[in-house]
């Protein structure tokens, strides 16, 4: 437990201590003897190569995160060396715990300052300066007011960590925590590394992002194990929240408003505000990737923005390496659930208060489950970018003025954004309600207990073939286990007469629209859970499904079918750019693993107990499948107008839709989700179906029927457009 | 004291204005006896400012004496041309010769397998105390009782694991390439030449790491087939003639001492290769006082240079760290840069003229103007071109009276952060000293290690006071702590005025002013320091230095990044000791600064040390260069650095020089294949 962490690390300390000056860093003078961090930090580009081998279960190397054909061992290790974070707190005192000494490890170069001396040095950059005289010169303001402007943006934004506070929060989030949650799993390997991380190089945390509750678990994590407490980039949404906003604030929020596009200060003062935090290494700067919570469950692509504000300071050389470390929360419930499925639906969010918040106390009284918590292995910045950016590029711009990335710098931040939110889904932790969310939604209205007990325990099997790492209770029957997760989800299922069905399923009779929409609902909460876990089969999936459209079995033909069928998703799922061949010999890999097909000669065949595999999987994505062909087809439709905003596209699919489901078209609700909507947009623009105008009133967008056409064919009896040049990799 | 000119000075001017050999002559090269007299109450005063400004090269009381040696006698060279005309009447001197402290048989007072002169070295007595021998600097014949400690501190080395390397050269080298029309033509030219293995052996190379390494071995790969001394220009025009016609290839040899790989010959070179060494083309023809230029043959060293003009009152003030040995045509070829730039400025701001000889014919401008518009300057193809193109042969030089007064000075400052900042503030208030350098921690302590066993407890008393002065009640962190050294030049009132305004500089930036010794001791080191890498690979450490130079704002990452990467990557590859890895900022310019890295390892334990080391000194290049730093400040590219300078001046960039070279050496005569 973290006690005995604490310990440990003690006498790490000590041993480290007694080195004394830098010559004498290696003691014996050998390197292979102690290399702070270096040992446990892998080298970020190896984590690329697919690993076939086996590997030594209990050597670091077997807790390589980035392994796409991942061992059922590693998984079960992986579950070995979670640590329940909640037991000790069960068992002493709340209130000592938050009154301990607090004592953090530092990074190796860190001049330490206050919050308030932190922002005087980012108001006086170059970066800053810069932009203000720009702007007085723009306008015609004299600099001293854009300065004051610039001070009070700061003053909006910035951190002001306070320990008091700190410690309020330790007290408070242990009776709650304790409450809503059974237990929080932390690996504590990975908590290991990362603590040697901060010592060694400005660390930037990366955690998925799932509920409002992520970044206070995290920090509650990180104060638990005596490491620095994270500067986290939040919405400006939550100063919403009076005492709330100014509480997280002291805790070491800093806030950033959703889109400031426009505002060259707004910009100029944030990212140096995050740059100069990181260069000092004041503390590890966390954010979102995914930018905002993923209210479908699935990961969303990363967004860049952020990412290249942290990377600058290694791309500019002023700092020779960080980390990048993503950390995988897996919520078995989420405290969102219904409120996402709501959202998807098109009702707004709701805006964040603190009566709101008093009011959800109401969810104390529930039981969420347990929370795994995965910190993964810090990936060097430096190795990422050797031999893919040339750093020189930042020679020939002095280093404070604003510049956008090159192409190639903008390339290269996608595909390590793209990276780290694999290498989350990599390390979730799957519970057994997503196995059963999966069964179930593919056999809707309902099944039965006993079938439904079987298909899952059957799809279980397949997953960890497939990598997933599974926290099914041992030593418990699966009954039990089947019937623990159905009664802690009564909000979504329930069982009548044996039968398992949706909540919403009992009034089938008068299809209206509301109706539709309230089993929507149901339906969007459940696939929020199957989604968890599709990252697993969507190689694998794809391949199935790009098998039972062809009925070739000639590689070529499948592996075409299977890169348009990428290709379209990509919006939906994350791939790795550029990772084409690999993914599709990982999905082929998988199914040969698992024993659904086999290779004789060069041809490929579906095994006789295969075909159970193929088509559950295909079955698994059909929703979208099928959605997008009804979205594709959209704009096809007579009635459709030329010109139309994402907003009002949205709004039409919707209706369009719902009379589809209504007349009985189409099998699938999830089409209604506005998520889905939206990347299934995003998919035509990236095939230039639609093509995006900027306009005095707005982005426009406007069909290209012809190309749409296309599209909506190839989706509908995909074809096999021959790629001349991924075929010829294979 | 002697007034007037020497005699060999007397000589070279006087055949200079009778064979009016040049209408560049100016009328007052000849000597003119009044004004001389006029200044001949300087002339003692003058000699005294030389012995201060030489005070760092050498001790007092060694003069050039000790360097000259007799006339080389090789069974294969011919008697001394007739065709020279400013030659005939010094040779008949016989003073002239003496006059080149580099004789044709440069292995007898210099190493063969090692840096400079053969009886300079470090070397560790029986009691095991450091020691510098010999009697040419002031370490020599000095104990250094810190010296051995340090290295077993910094590279984990230890006096019982010494290397065995070879004693004397290997010379089992491969058979000349020559045949005999060609042969027969170079003896008919009437010009020095040798065959001996052991002349051809010590062309060879320059001083990168992996050359002296292979030769302490005894490995030895592809050298010159003949070495060839002319004596002056048309000795060289006619050698040019001669490979043209016979298709051979020449490289020319100054002193010897580049770190670029640039002499190294290519191992494909299936043509005879001719090293031409222009070590005996070191004649001053005239001095210019009215101009203040002086015209001088390539071949002369650096120290020489110094010397002959000091005679008569004058310096180029041109001192690279090579001086001793380096020619001014090697720093023509490689645009090399001077330790007192700031007053005098580097190589391309001194030349007035060049002369070049190319397969294509001679490369001369036809007036001295000192600036002109005619379209690129076509001594900026010279300049830097690495032997590429041709042979410089005579270069008029800028020279200017010695300096009146000399001071040296140090300032300590609390880290190296501070230390910067002070040398971008001198650099910005354009006050900068003839030399002012900052040596990181490591260097300062490096310094101490060549500290002098103390003469009396009343110094080691002092010592420790000031030692307790800044760091107990200055509070500076002896691990974080550094030096700046610094060069003053000038009339004495300007001098401490500049002085005077540098210590206020740096009293702004936390530095305080650390004594006249401390900046001696700097530049006394900068000679002394190219002997201890002998000393350390005869235990196990390899090391090299290497330079970029960078923009201001960049040169405090550029330092910390490359140290660190020298430091991950020595970890990578499996070395098995934390390496040296230091820097020091020796130039200051107005828009940045140039940054010296000292890196050395001990390879115990590594089976292919040098492949090892090359690999991670390429890291560090790619390093700099991804930094922000310049491909070379001033060592040039050679072929150490060729692969980088495509990206370092753009496709089209690398493509005009080549097409320079495709005019100017069609055949590729000039092919030691540096640069391009």
């Amino acid at each position: 437990g973290p006690k005995c962490w604490r310990r440990v690390r003690l006498l790490a300390e000590g041993g480290r201590a007694g080195c004394g000056g830098w010559l004498a860093g290696w003691p014996g003078g050998r390197w292979a003897v102690t290399w702070p961090g270096g040992a446990a930090v892998d080298n970020g580009r190896r984590d690329y190569e697919p690993r076939m081998s086996h590997m030594a279960p209990n050597t670091m190397a077997g807790t390589t995160v980035d392994s796409l054909y991942s061992q059922k061992d590693t998984t079960q290790n992986k579950r070995e060396r979670f640590e329940d974070l909640m037991e000790e707190r069960r068992q002493s005192s709340d209130l000592r715990y938050a009154m301990r000494c607090y004592t953090p490890v530092v990074y190796k170069d860190l001049v330490p300052r206050t919050p308030s001396a932190l922002r005087s040095v980012v108001l006086k950059s170059d970066p800053v300066q810069y932009v203000i005289k720009q702007l007085a010169k723009e306008t015609g303001e004299s600099p001293d007011i854009i300065s004051d402007e610039a001070s009070d943006i700061l003053e909006k934004m910035g951190h002001s960590l306070r320990l008091s506070i700190v410690r309020f929060f330790a007290f408070t989030l242990s009776k709650i925590f304790k409450t809503l949650f059974h237990k929080v799993h932390v690996n504590e390997e990975g908590i290991q590394k990362l603590q040697q991380a901060i010592q060694e190089y400005p660390v930037v945390m990366l955690p998925s992002h799932r509920s409002y509750i992520d970044f206070l678990m995290l920090s509650y994590i990180m104060y638990t194990y005596d490491l620095s407490l994270p500067v986290i980039a939040a919405g400006m949404d939550f100063m919403g929240m009076k005492i709330v906003g100014e509480m997280l604030r002291m805790s070491g929020a800093f806030f950033i408003r959703r889109s400031f596009g426009g505002d060259k200060l707004y910009w100029a003062v944030f990212s140096e505000y995050v740059k100069t935090i990181l260069r000092n290494g004041d503390a590890p700067v966390e954010f979102f990737l995914e930018g905002t919570r993923s209210r479908t469950g699935k990961s969303l692509m990363p967004k860049l923005g952020l990412l290249n504000i942290a990377m600058e300071p290694f791309l500019m050389g002023e700092v020779f390496d960080m980390y990048l470390v993503p950390i995988s929360i897996s919520y078995e419930r989420i405290l969102e659930e219904s409120l996402y499925a709501h959202e998807l639906l098109g009702v707004p969010k709701p805006k964040e208060s603190t009566s709101g918040l008093l009011k959800a106390r109401k969810i104390l009284s529930e039981n969420f489950g347990s929370i795994h918590v995965y910190f993964g292995q810090p990936v060097s910045v430096r190795s990422l970018a050797t031999g893919i950016v040339r750093r020189s590029h930042y020679n020939l711009l002095p280093r404070h003025i604003p510049r956008k990335p090159s192409e190639d710098v903008h390339r290269f931040l996608d595909a390590v954004g793209h990276r780290l939110v694999v290498l989350q889904q990599k390390n979730m932790v799957i519970s057994p309600w997503v196995l059963m969310a999966t069964v179930i939604i593919q056999n809707l209205p309902g099944l039965t207990l006993t079938e439904l007990t079987r298909q899952t325990l059957w799809l279980k099997t397949i997953a960890e073939i497939f990598g997933a790492s599974i926290d099914w209770p041992e030593n418990v029957t699966p009954d039990k286990v089947i019937r623990s997760s159905l009664a802690l989800r009564h909000n979504i299922v329930k069982t009548i007469k044996n039968q398992v069905v949706l909540c919403q399923e009992d009034t089938p009779a008068e299809f209206t629209v509301e109706m539709i929409f309230k089993h929507t609902v149901s339906v969007l909460m459940c696939a929020s859970y199957r989604n968890q876990i599709l990252h697993v089969f969507v190689r694998p999936a794809l391949v199935a499904v790009a098998f039972q459209n062809t009925h070739s079995c000639k590689r070529e033909d499948i592996f075409g079918c299977f890169s348009y069928l990428r290709e379209v998703l990509s919006d939906e799922f994350v791939f790795l750019p550029g990772n084409l061949v690999k993914d599709f010999d990982e999905g082929l890999y998988l199914l040969m693993k698992s024993g659904a097909i086999h290779m004789s000669q060069a041809d490929l065949h579906i095994s006789e107990k295969g075909n159970t595999t193929i088509s559950f999987l295909s079955v698994m994505f059909e929703p979208f499948l099928e959605g997008y062909q009804v979205i594709f087809n959209y704009p096809l439709h007579p009635e459709f107008a030329d010109d139309f905003t994402e907003k009002s596209f949205i709004a039409a699919v919707r209706t369009y839709a719902a009379e589809l489901i209504l007349t009985g078209a189409i099998k699938y609700n999830e089409v209604l989700s506005t998520d889905m909507q939206k990347n299934a947009l995003a998919a035509l623009i990236r095939l230039g179906a639609v093509e995006k105008f900027k306009t005095v009133e707005g982005i426009i967008c406007k069909v290209n029927k012809q190309t749409l056409g296309r599209v909506v064919d190839m989706l509908a009896v995909p074809r096999i457009p021959v790629k001349n040049a991924a075929v010829a990799r294979l | 004291p002697r007034h007037g000119p020497a005699p060999a000075f007397a000589a070279a001017v006087k055949a200079a204005g009778s064979a009016d050999r040049s209408p560049l002559t100016p009328p007052h090269s000849q000597p003119q006896h009044g004004r001389m007299a006029s200044e001949e109450r300087e002339q003692p005063r003058a000699r005294q400012r030389l012995r201060v400004m030489a005070g760092h090269l050498r001790r007092p009381g060694t003069g050039p004496a000790a360097t000259s040696t007799a006339e080389p006698a090789t069974a294969t060279t011919t008697t001394t041309t007739t065709e020279c005309p400013a030659l005939e009447p010094a040779a008949a001197d016989g003073a002239a010769k003496a006059t080149g402290s580099i004789p044709r048989r440069r292995q007898e007072i210099l190493k063969w397998n090692g840096w400079g002169y053969r009886d300079s070295k470090f070397t560790f007595n029986k009691k095991g105390q450091g020691e510098f021998t010999g009697k040419r600097y002031r370490l020599s014949g000095m104990v250094l009782p810190a010296l051995k400690e340090w290295m077993e501190k910094s590279f984990g080395a230890s006096l019982e694991h010494k290397t065995t390397p070879r004693t004397t050269p290997n010379l089992d080298l491969p058979l000349s390439i020559l045949n005999e029309e060609c042969l027969k033509d170079i003896k008919d030219l009437n010009i020095p030449f040798s065959q001996d293995p052991e002349d051809r052996l010590i062309r060879s190379h320059g001083h990168c790491l992996h050359e002296i390494f292979a030769l302490r071995e005894g490995k030895v790969q592809r050298v010159p087939d003949v070495v060839i001394w002319p004596s002056c220009h048309s000795d060289v025009v006619k050698i040019v003639h001669l490979a043209s016609k016979h298709n051979v290839c020449i490289i020319p040899f100054g002193g010897g001492t580049s770190v670029s790989d640039a002499l190294e010959c290519p191992t494909d070179e299936k043509r005879t290769i001719v090293s031409l060494d222009t070590s005996q083309m070191n004649r001053i023809m005239w001095i210019d006082e009215k101009n203040l230029t002086a015209h001088v043959e390539a071949g002369i060293t650096g120290q020489d240079l110094e010397r002959q003009l000091s005679e008569y009152g004058y310096c180029t003030g041109h001192e690279p760290d090579s001086m001793e040995f380096s020619s001014l045509g090697g720093w023509v070829a490689t645009r090399a840069s001077g330790m007192k730039k700031n007053i005098y400025g580097n190589i391309e701001d001194l030349i007035v003229h060049i002369k070049m000889v190319t397969p294509r014919g001679i490369v001369e401008k036809s007036c001295q103007g000192p600036r002109m518009s005619t379209g690129p300057d076509i001594y900026h193809f010279i300049m830097g071109s690495e032997g590429t193109l041709g042979v410089v042969t005579e270069v008029t030089i800028k020279i200017r009276s010695l300096p009146e007064y000399q001071k040296y000075g140090s300032i300590v400052f609390p880290d190296f952060e501070s230390g910067v900042a002070c040398l971008r503030e001198v650099a910005r208030q354009r006050c900068a000293p003839a030399s002012i350098r900052l040596m990181d921690n490591t260097q300062f302590q490096f310094g101490h290690a060549l500290k002098p066993q103390v003469a009396s407890i009343f110094t080691s008393f002092l010592d420790g006071l000031k030692k307790f002065y800044i760091t107990k009640f200055k509070g500076f962190d002896p691990n974080e702590l550094c030096v700046t050294t610094l060069l003053f030049e000038g009339t004495r009132e300007k001098v401490l005025q500049q002085e005077k305004h540098v210590y206020d500089i740096a009293a702004k930036f936390g530095g305080l002013a650390a004594g006249e010794d401390n900046g001696q001791r700097g530049y006394m080191l900068t000679f002394v320091i190219a002997y201890i890498r002998d000393l350390g690979m005869d235990y196990y450490i390899i090391g090299e230095s290497f330079e970029t130079s960078a923009p201001w704002d960049r040169v405090l990452d550029l330092c910390r990044n490359v140290k660190e990467k020298l430091v991950k990557e020595c970890k990578e590859k499996g070395v098995q000791f934390i390496p040296l890895a230091t820097c020091r900022v020796t130039q200051t310019y107005d828009a940045g600064a140039c940054v010296y890295f000292y890196f050395a390892f001990n390879y115990r334990g590594i089976s292919d040390p040098i492949s090892v080391f090359e690999q991670i000194e390429a890291s560090a290049r790619e390093e700099i260069l991804e930094n922000g730093g310049s491909l070379s400040h001033h060592h040039g590219v050679g072929k150490l650095r060729k692969r980088w300078l495509k990206e370092s001046i753009s496709d089209v960039g690398l493509g005009m020089l080549k097409s320079v070279k495709e005019y100017v050496d069609p055949n590729n005569i000039f092919g030691n294949r540096n640069l391009l």
